[in-house]
């Protein structure tokens, strides 16, 4: 499974990446990470709202910060 | 030697860094100017502003603040927004949109750009995005209310009509210079440009949002003149009272809130209220708090009290820095900081066009973090700055700094770049001017 974080590199960006690692942990899933802070592969993207979550490039959180419990039903 | 001592430092960067900026502390503690009549003013004036923010504007103004743009971000559908912005909505109709949208979709650095490259790169075109861009950082709630509390109505008015008015011209300059590279811009997804679900009645949403804003008016309603605004005045918290509870009965009969939970913090509050009726602050920061600590038991509300910590955290910190930096160099209104009030005056003393000038450049590529352009400009006022050049201040500092210049070049390209910043320049002196010498 692939995750990509897409943020600027703020504090929420790093937070939500924890989030993500932690739930892919919990469901125990192999994962490989990518985090995007190039802002014209962000826009590109399709994306508007940083930070922002795709899982296996398709994407799943956009604009906030979701607990680790509720990033789980993502990665199932 | 040197090759020995550089391999020190290769193996313990981190240490070294550390030891540099050690160095770099002490040098400026040891050679402070410390025991001169200036220096020591100056350090007092710092503490004297933040004691003056802390009891003036934090309460009623930022507190309620932070909540209200909060809520911007959770329960305003960003997609009824972005809609107008597509690529196939009409241009001047996205222009329109864009130089007024700052208002509804809570800005902070971290949305603004992704929000203008989408817009520019697969949305309305560079016109909407520069409109947008250019207004987000003057005309969001936070900005409007600080400015109108901190540097009184006429300003914090030119400002936000200013930064509106600003954001269509540039926005339609920018589109002719370009337009024949905008006509061969072609379709693109329209991702993030769909209508939104709006989970509760735009009348609901509509109601909320129209009574936390009166509840900011009437709370910081200032004494003046005229007859009919002291009626207000001296009615202010009635008032503010009646349209708090109406915000209670809206959260439990739409936001189905528990009534039980609600009457216990009305209750809280109306006790404060008598217990202390010479500070209404007590009563009303209880209330924000409650209001808060109420949505964070809801998980369906959570969102709300997260997004408010979020700004506040974000904002605050940066602020009080602003403050003790604005207090430092100058002072409070009337006093003296480091800076001599007389260079000030001499710099930026009147309303001519090179003061202007002067104020809108320095604007333009200084850095202000949100909302510190208030205790600055502030500070300059009372050490002698005209109107005029404030106002030009205002309008060309929080929308472009030097870091962010960098950015939008690399959304946009140097040449636009470039043409942005001349033209925002451009446009600050001319309102500065206007407003400086004819209002």
């Amino acid at each position: 499974m692939k995750l990509t974080i897409y943020g600027s590199g703020c504090s929420k960006c790093n937070l939500l990446t924890q989030h993500a690692e932690a739930a892919a942990r919990e469901v125990g899933a192999a994962y490989e990470l990518e985090k995007i802070t190039d802002m014209n592969r962000i826009i590109d993207a399709g994306i508007m709202r940083t930070p922002a979550l795709a899982v296996d490039d398709r994407i799943v959180v956009e604009g906030k910060v979701p607990s680790a419990s509720e990033l789980k039903q993502y990665l199932a | 030697m040197y090759a020995q001592l550089r391999d020190l430092y290769a193996e313990n960067r981190r240490q070294g860094q550390l030891v540099a900026l050690v160095l770099l502390v002490f040098l400026v503690v040891y050679f402070m100017p410390a025991g001169t009549t200036r220096f020591d003013n100056a350090v007092l004036e710092a503490l004297g502003l933040v004691h003056w923010y802390a009891q003036e504007h934090v309460i009623l103004c930022l507190l309620p603040a932070f909540v209200i743009a909060g809520a911007m971000a959770v329960y305003i559908a960003q997609g009824s927004v972005m809609r107008f912005l597509g690529p196939q909505a009409p241009k001047p109709l996205a222009l329109g949109v864009a130089s007024v949208s700052g208002t509804l979709l809570a800005v902070c650095s971290c949305t603004v750009l992704p929000l203008f490259g989408g817009i520019y790169r697969r949305g309305a075109g560079l016109g909407a995005a520069v409109a947008f861009l250019y207004s987000g950082p003057a005309i969001n709630v936070m900005a409007i209310v600080v400015t109108a509390k901190v540097l009184g109505m006429e300003l914090g008015t030119a400002r936000a009509v200013g930064a509106i008015v600003f954001a269509v011209v540039i926005g339609a300059i920018m589109h002719l210079l370009y337009r024949k590279e905008e006509a061969a811009r072609g379709d693109h997804s329209v991702r993030g440009f769909e209508g939104g679900d709006q989970d509760r009645s735009l009348a609901a949403v509509s109601a909320f949002f129209a009574l936390m804003v009166a509840i900011l008016v009437f709370a910081n309603w200032a004494a003046a003149d005229s007859a009919a605004w002291m009626v207000i005045y001296r009615l202010k918290w009635p008032i503010t009272a009646v349209l708090a509870a109406l915000l209670a009965l809206l959260l439990v009969v739409r936001w189905r809130w528990s009534p039980v939970h609600m009457a216990v913090l009305a209750g809280i509050v109306l006790a404060c209220a008598l217990v202390a009726p010479g500070t209404p602050e007590l009563a009303f920061a209880v209330g924000t708090l409650g209001l808060m600590l109420l949505a964070a038991f809801r998980p369906s509300d959570r969102e709300w009290a997260e997004q408010t910590w979020g700004f506040t955290k974000q904002i605050a910190p940066l602020l009080l820095a602003g403050v003790l930096v604005a207090g430092f160099l100058l002072g409070r209104p009337g006093h003296e900081g480091l800076v001599p009030s007389a260079w000030v005056s001499a710099a930026v003393g009147d309303n001519s066009l090179t003061s202007t000038v002067l104020a809108a450049v320095v604007g333009a590529f200084m850095y202000f973090s949100t909302l510190t352009e208030v205790p600055i400009v502030q500070g300059l006022i009372g050490a002698g700055m005209g109107k005029g050049p404030a106002l030009a201040l205002l309008l060309a500092g929080p929308a472009l700094s030097l870091p962010n210049m960098l950015v939008i070049r690399s959304i946009l390209g140097t040449g636009k770049t470039v043409v942005y910043c001349l033209l925002v320049v451009a446009m600050a002196t001319v309102t500065g001017f206007v407003f400086g010498n004819y209002f």
